[in-house]
């Protein structure tokens, strides 16, 4: 092997330790990278990143969008018309619903994720044998949800209400106009803040490192245990990082502009 | 006479911020059927609210509205279904932005008449070609000119085969030059014997096609005749400050 070589050709300065600048990065990165076939584990980490992200991603898009419609100042104030029992009954539930996930929204961004993950893998699933992957998916899903219900609020709210009135008065559902109508159309306002938002969730997962997740961040820390380099471990799970946002962010950018070429 | 009508409104009544602004205080009409009813007044006199109430688009707070034999104002009814067969021209257009033209068209069919595309595409086809547009079926609504967009929304609604056709100041927000175009597939539509209800500020338009005219002032009908007797006799003094003002 072609890097075995090298390592074998850099012996004699590294004994003598008058190893110069390229031959200093070289070892670094044998040590740390290639030797024990440790690329492995940052390729595992990254992996085990990426599968909690997507789905983290899912669950906080999913419920965030439900969060975000119960906060519509329709629904809010939401009054049964007429006085049928079982209508005002609904009507009082949707308001409550509405404030639960006022309550939760607030509760969820005013205190810290490491925090709901302990609180997750350690409390709600202290006794449970279950997956740290899972832990994971459901801590920074339900952390995201929070946020995302404020970004798709806003996009909600940014569509004109007369869209609104069109889809009504056509004989659509409430429902069904929020679903081919506004949704579609908030979600093309919403992208760019929900990019950012994808982006953070992807580097939070690293605080998953704290429940013993073998994540990226985790990964890198785990090869700085065994070869004691203080800087390339993190650098290389850093650059792992890079790639996948500036990847996503470039799709985003993407599916942006076709969305624009397409109507306005 | 009574069997006829289509739309009656009693004593209908809309309040804004808790009474505090009464746009509506006690107006009551009948709308007979294949009829055009053209309402005037100046703005804040209520006219539009009162249209917006037809399809409950405002709650009203208080009087009945019978469409078709059926009192839409009960909290029992479900004002989907009569939504169906009342079409409704905005101001400002409002298309769906995400979708193309046809799609605008064939969404509400397929979804609400349970139409199949190809069916509901054919009638969709088949009503542009009537305003001129089938070579922009595949257009976005940001790439059709003002004029062009109020004619896609007034066959919009079309497509759901509506019983009456609501318009809410269908040329207010056009430039002039394409007034004309929206009025004339209006008065297409007239002819062709569809029930209408036109909010406008055109006296032309109300002048040619109207077959009465309402007259609304603070929330109130000042005055109600053919246009004949609405424009050269008006009997209101307020209906003459008005008509003085615009004509």
């Amino acid at each position: 092997m072609i890097f075995e070589q090298w390592w074998e050709a850099i012996q004699p300065a590294l004994q003598s330790n008058t190893l110069n600048f390229w031959q200093t990065i070289y070892k670094e990165i044998y040590l740390n990278v290639i030797k024990e076939g440790r690329w492995l584990n940052y390729l595992q980490g990254l992996g085990k990143t990426l599968e909690v992200s997507v789905f983290a991603i899912l669950v906080g898009l999913f419920l965030g969008t439900i969060l975000a419609i119960l906060r519509l100042p329709e629904i809010k104030d939401m009054n049964a018309r007429g006085k049928g029992g079982l209508k005002q009954v609904g009507a009082a539930i949707v308001r409550f619903l509405s404030k639960i996930a006022g309550g939760y929204i607030n509760l969820m961004r005013g205190t810290p994720l490491l925090l709901q993950v302990l609180l997750i893998n350690f409390g709600v699933f202290g006794s449970i044998r279950i997956e740290k992957i899972i832990i994971g998916v459901i801590a920074c899903g339900l952390n995201s949800a929070a946020y995302v219900a404020e970004i798709v609020r806003g996009g909600i709210m940014s569509v004109e209400k007369g869209q609104t009135e069109a889809g009504r008065s056509l004989g659509l559902s409430g429902f069904q106009t929020m679903m081919y109508i506004v949704l579609p159309q908030a979600a093309k306002s919403a992208l760019p803040a929900m990019c950012n938002e994808f982006i953070s969730l992807i580097k939070e997962t690293s605080v998953l490192s704290y429940i013993a997740l073998t994540e990226l961040t985790k990964a890198g820390d785990y090869i700085r245990s065994r070869t004691f380099s203080a800087f390339t471990p993190y650098i290389v799970s850093g650059l792992l990082y890079l790639i996948v946002t500036l990847t996503l962010t470039t799709l985003i950018g993407k599916l942006e502009r076709r969305l624009r070429n397409s109507d306005h | 006479m009574t069997t006829d009508v289509i739309i009656s409104v009693k004593d209908l009544e809309k309040h804004f911020n808790d009474g505090e602004l009464k746009a509506l205080r006690g107006v009551s009409a009948d709308i007979h059927k294949g009829e055009v009813v053209v309402v005037i007044g100046p703005s804040g006199s209520g006219k539009s609210t009162f249209l917006r109430c037809l399809n409950l688009l405002e709650l009203p707070t208080k009087g009945k509205i019978t469409f078709e034999g059926v009192d839409i104002t009960d909290p029992k009814v479900n004002i989907n279904v009569h939504r169906q067969k009342m079409g409704m021209v905005f101001q400002h257009f409002n298309l769906f932005p995400h979708m193309t033209v046809l799609r605008n068209m064939t969404l509400a069919p397929m979804k609400l008449l349970k139409k199949s595309k190809k069916d509901a595409e054919e009638k969709a086809m088949g009503l542009l070609k009537r305003v001129n547009l089938e070579n922009r079926a595949d257009a976005y609504p940001s790439q059709l000119s003002g004029g062009q967009k109020q004619r896609i929304a007034i066959v919009r609604a079309l497509c759901m085969e509506p019983e009456v056709m609501l318009f809410d100041e269908p040329t207010s927000a056009l430039d002039p030059e394409m007034v004309g175009e929206v009025l004339d597939v209006m008065k297409r539509l007239a002819k062709d014997g569809m029930t209408m209800v036109v909010v406008t500020h055109e006296m032309g338009f109300a002048r040619e096609v109207a077959d009465r005219v309402l007259f609304m002032d603070e929330g109130q009908i000042v005055e109600e005749g053919t246009p004949d007797e609405i424009f050269s006799h008006p009997q209101q003094q307020r209906t003459k400050d008005f008509l003085n003002k615009v004509l």
